[in-house]
Protein backbone atom coordinates (compact mmCIF):
# COMPACT_ATOMS: atom_id res chain seq x y z
CA UNK A 1 0.00 0.00 0.00
CA UNK A 2 1.33 3.54 -1.02
CA UNK A 3 0.48 6.82 0.60
CA UNK A 4 -1.87 8.10 -1.58
CA UNK A 5 -3.55 4.21 -1.39
CA UNK A 6 -3.43 5.01 2.38
CA UNK A 7 -5.34 8.16 2.03
CA UNK A 8 -8.60 6.81 -0.27
CA UNK A 9 -9.07 4.04 2.41
CA UNK A 10 -8.93 6.32 5.09
CA UNK A 11 -11.23 8.73 3.29
CA UNK A 12 -13.77 5.93 2.44
CA UNK A 13 -13.91 5.05 6.09
CA UNK A 14 -13.77 8.45 7.10
CA UNK A 15 -17.18 9.74 5.38
CA UNK A 16 -17.18 13.25 7.66
CA UNK A 17 -14.06 14.40 5.90
CA UNK A 18 -12.88 14.87 2.41
CA UNK A 19 -10.25 13.59 0.14
CA UNK A 20 -8.69 16.31 0.71
CA UNK A 21 -9.15 17.19 4.28
CA UNK A 22 -7.60 12.99 4.82
CA UNK A 23 -5.11 13.97 2.83
CA UNK A 24 -3.82 17.02 4.44
CA UNK A 25 -3.89 14.94 7.79
CA UNK A 26 -1.72 12.01 6.60
CA UNK A 27 0.80 15.22 5.87
CA UNK A 28 0.33 16.44 9.02
CA UNK A 29 0.90 13.55 11.23
CA UNK A 30 3.85 11.78 9.20
CA UNK A 31 5.23 15.85 9.38
CA UNK A 32 4.48 15.58 13.02
CA UNK A 33 6.12 12.50 13.54
CA UNK A 34 9.11 13.55 11.61
CA UNK A 35 9.56 16.73 14.07
CA UNK A 36 9.50 15.13 17.13
CA UNK A 37 12.35 12.67 15.76
CA UNK A 38 14.31 15.44 14.33
CA UNK A 39 14.05 17.06 17.53
CA UNK A 40 15.89 13.95 19.20
CA UNK A 41 12.27 13.06 20.50
CA UNK A 42 9.86 9.63 21.14
CA UNK A 43 6.52 8.97 19.66
CA UNK A 44 4.66 6.62 21.59
CA UNK A 45 1.40 5.26 19.68
CA UNK A 46 0.18 2.55 21.80
CA UNK A 47 -1.05 -0.77 20.61
CA UNK A 48 1.12 0.12 17.08
CA UNK A 49 4.48 0.85 18.51
CA UNK A 50 7.00 3.62 18.84
CA UNK A 51 9.70 5.75 17.42
CA UNK A 52 12.72 6.60 18.57
CA UNK A 53 16.33 7.74 18.01
CA UNK A 54 18.87 4.84 17.98
CA UNK A 55 23.05 6.04 18.11
CA UNK A 56 25.56 4.77 15.80
CA UNK A 57 29.21 5.13 17.32
CA UNK A 58 31.80 6.79 14.82
CA UNK A 59 33.80 4.30 13.47
CA UNK A 60 36.28 4.75 9.95
CA UNK A 61 34.29 3.45 6.69
CA UNK A 62 35.38 3.44 3.48
CA UNK A 63 35.63 5.10 0.01
CA UNK A 64 33.59 2.09 -1.60
CA UNK A 65 35.49 3.35 -5.35
CA UNK A 66 39.32 4.21 -3.90
CA UNK A 67 39.09 2.04 -0.62
CA UNK A 68 40.54 4.87 1.36
CA UNK A 69 39.54 5.24 5.16
CA UNK A 70 37.33 7.75 5.54
CA UNK A 71 35.87 8.66 9.23
CA UNK A 72 32.76 8.96 9.89
CA UNK A 73 31.40 10.80 13.19
CA UNK A 74 28.32 9.38 15.15
CA UNK A 75 24.95 9.66 14.36
CA UNK A 76 21.10 9.05 15.22
CA UNK A 77 19.03 6.95 12.77
CA UNK A 78 14.98 6.78 13.01
CA UNK A 79 14.38 3.00 15.00
CA UNK A 80 10.37 2.34 15.03
CA UNK A 81 9.56 -0.75 17.87
CA UNK A 82 6.40 -2.72 16.77
CA UNK A 83 4.32 -2.51 19.82
CA UNK A 84 2.44 -5.83 21.09
CA UNK A 85 -0.47 -5.47 19.42
CA UNK A 86 1.08 -5.10 16.21
CA UNK A 87 3.65 -8.12 16.39
CA UNK A 88 0.87 -10.52 17.78
CA UNK A 89 -1.31 -9.71 14.91
CA UNK A 90 1.29 -9.70 12.37
CA UNK A 91 2.72 -13.23 13.70
CA UNK A 92 -0.81 -14.81 13.64
CA UNK A 93 -1.65 -13.50 10.04
CA UNK A 94 1.48 -15.86 9.47
CA UNK A 95 -0.59 -19.19 10.98
CA UNK A 96 -4.12 -18.04 8.98
CA UNK A 97 -1.76 -18.69 5.62
CA UNK A 98 -1.42 -14.92 5.10
CA UNK B 1 11.20 16.39 26.27
CA UNK B 2 7.87 13.99 26.41
CA UNK B 3 6.85 12.00 24.01
CA UNK B 4 4.34 12.21 20.93
CA UNK B 5 1.01 10.63 21.32
CA UNK B 6 -2.26 10.06 19.76
CA UNK B 7 -3.72 12.74 22.17
CA UNK B 8 -1.48 15.27 20.66
CA UNK B 9 -1.59 13.94 17.44
CA UNK B 10 -5.41 14.75 17.30
CA UNK B 11 -4.79 18.11 19.04
CA UNK B 12 -3.13 19.34 16.87
CA UNK B 13 -4.95 18.06 13.55
CA UNK B 14 -8.21 19.83 15.58
CA UNK B 15 -5.78 23.45 15.63
CA UNK B 16 -3.99 23.42 12.50
CA UNK B 17 -6.40 21.80 10.00
CA UNK B 18 -9.83 22.71 12.34
CA UNK B 19 -11.31 19.33 12.18
CA UNK B 20 -13.48 18.46 14.55
CA UNK B 21 -12.01 16.87 17.86
CA UNK B 22 -14.25 14.13 17.23
CA UNK B 23 -12.90 13.48 13.42
CA UNK B 24 -9.58 13.95 14.73
CA UNK B 25 -9.34 11.53 16.88
CA UNK B 26 -11.04 8.70 14.41
CA UNK B 27 -8.64 10.35 11.86
CA UNK B 28 -6.00 9.35 13.89
CA UNK B 29 -6.99 5.75 15.11
CA UNK B 30 -7.87 4.99 11.51
CA UNK B 31 -4.18 5.80 9.93
CA UNK B 32 -2.82 3.62 12.14
CA UNK B 33 -5.66 0.89 11.96
CA UNK B 34 -5.50 0.85 8.32
CA UNK B 35 -1.45 0.60 8.23
CA UNK B 36 -2.07 -2.18 10.88
CA UNK B 37 -4.27 -3.69 8.82
CA UNK B 38 -2.66 -4.34 5.68
CA UNK B 39 0.50 -5.28 7.67
CA UNK B 40 -1.92 -8.18 8.85
CA UNK B 41 -2.36 -8.97 5.56
CA UNK B 42 1.43 -9.41 5.18
CA UNK B 43 1.31 -6.44 2.36
CA UNK B 44 4.32 -3.68 2.88
CA UNK B 45 3.31 0.02 3.39
CA UNK B 46 5.29 2.47 1.45
CA UNK B 47 5.01 5.98 2.37
CA UNK B 48 7.47 8.18 0.52
CA UNK B 49 9.37 10.29 2.26
CA UNK B 50 8.74 9.07 5.56
CA UNK B 51 10.03 5.40 5.29
CA UNK B 52 8.77 1.62 4.76
CA UNK B 53 6.97 -0.69 6.90
CA UNK B 54 8.13 -4.30 5.44
CA UNK B 55 6.95 -8.15 7.09
CA UNK B 56 10.13 -10.53 7.91
CA UNK B 57 9.56 -14.36 8.07
CA UNK B 58 12.06 -15.14 10.18
CA UNK B 59 13.03 -19.02 10.52
CA UNK B 60 13.19 -21.07 14.09
CA UNK B 61 16.44 -20.01 15.44
CA UNK B 62 18.69 -21.27 18.63
CA UNK B 63 18.32 -18.94 21.92
CA UNK B 64 18.88 -18.78 25.12
CA UNK B 65 16.82 -17.73 28.24
CA UNK B 66 19.88 -14.51 29.59
CA UNK B 67 18.83 -15.24 33.11
CA UNK B 68 19.08 -18.90 33.38
CA UNK B 69 21.88 -19.43 30.59
CA UNK B 70 19.54 -22.73 29.07
CA UNK B 71 18.82 -23.22 25.49
CA UNK B 72 14.96 -22.24 24.24
CA UNK B 73 14.95 -22.36 20.16
CA UNK B 74 13.13 -19.05 19.90
CA UNK B 75 10.11 -19.93 17.38
CA UNK B 76 9.58 -19.44 13.55
CA UNK B 77 7.55 -15.89 13.21
CA UNK B 78 6.98 -13.14 11.15
CA UNK B 79 7.65 -9.25 12.06
CA UNK B 80 7.38 -5.48 10.96
CA UNK B 81 10.62 -3.99 10.53
CA UNK B 82 10.71 -0.52 9.49
CA UNK B 83 13.00 1.41 6.95
CA UNK B 84 13.39 4.98 6.99
CA UNK B 85 12.83 7.03 3.75
CA UNK B 86 15.61 9.87 2.55
CA UNK B 87 13.79 12.31 4.21
CA UNK B 88 12.96 11.44 7.57
CA UNK B 89 16.93 10.13 7.61
CA UNK B 90 17.84 13.52 6.62
CA UNK B 91 16.11 15.31 9.02
CA UNK B 92 17.41 12.95 11.93
CA UNK B 93 20.90 13.61 10.47
CA UNK B 94 20.42 17.42 10.81
CA UNK B 95 20.06 16.34 14.67
CA UNK B 96 23.01 14.41 14.89
CA UNK B 97 25.11 17.39 13.31
CA UNK B 98 23.58 19.80 15.90
CA UNK B 99 24.46 17.64 18.71
CA UNK B 100 27.78 17.01 17.51
CA UNK B 101 28.43 20.31 17.31
CA UNK B 102 27.14 20.80 20.95
CA UNK B 103 29.56 18.38 21.85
Amino acid sequence: MTKSELIEQIASRQSSLSLKEVESAVRLILDDITDSLAQGGRVEIRGFGSFSLHYREPRVGRNPKTGDAVPLTGKYVPHFKPGKELREQVDASRSLGY
Amino acid sequence: MSALTKAELAEHLHTELGLSKRDAKDMVETFFDEIRGCLRENEQVKLSGFGNFDLRDKRERPGRNPKTGEEIPISARRVVTFRPGQKLKSRVETYSNAKAREA
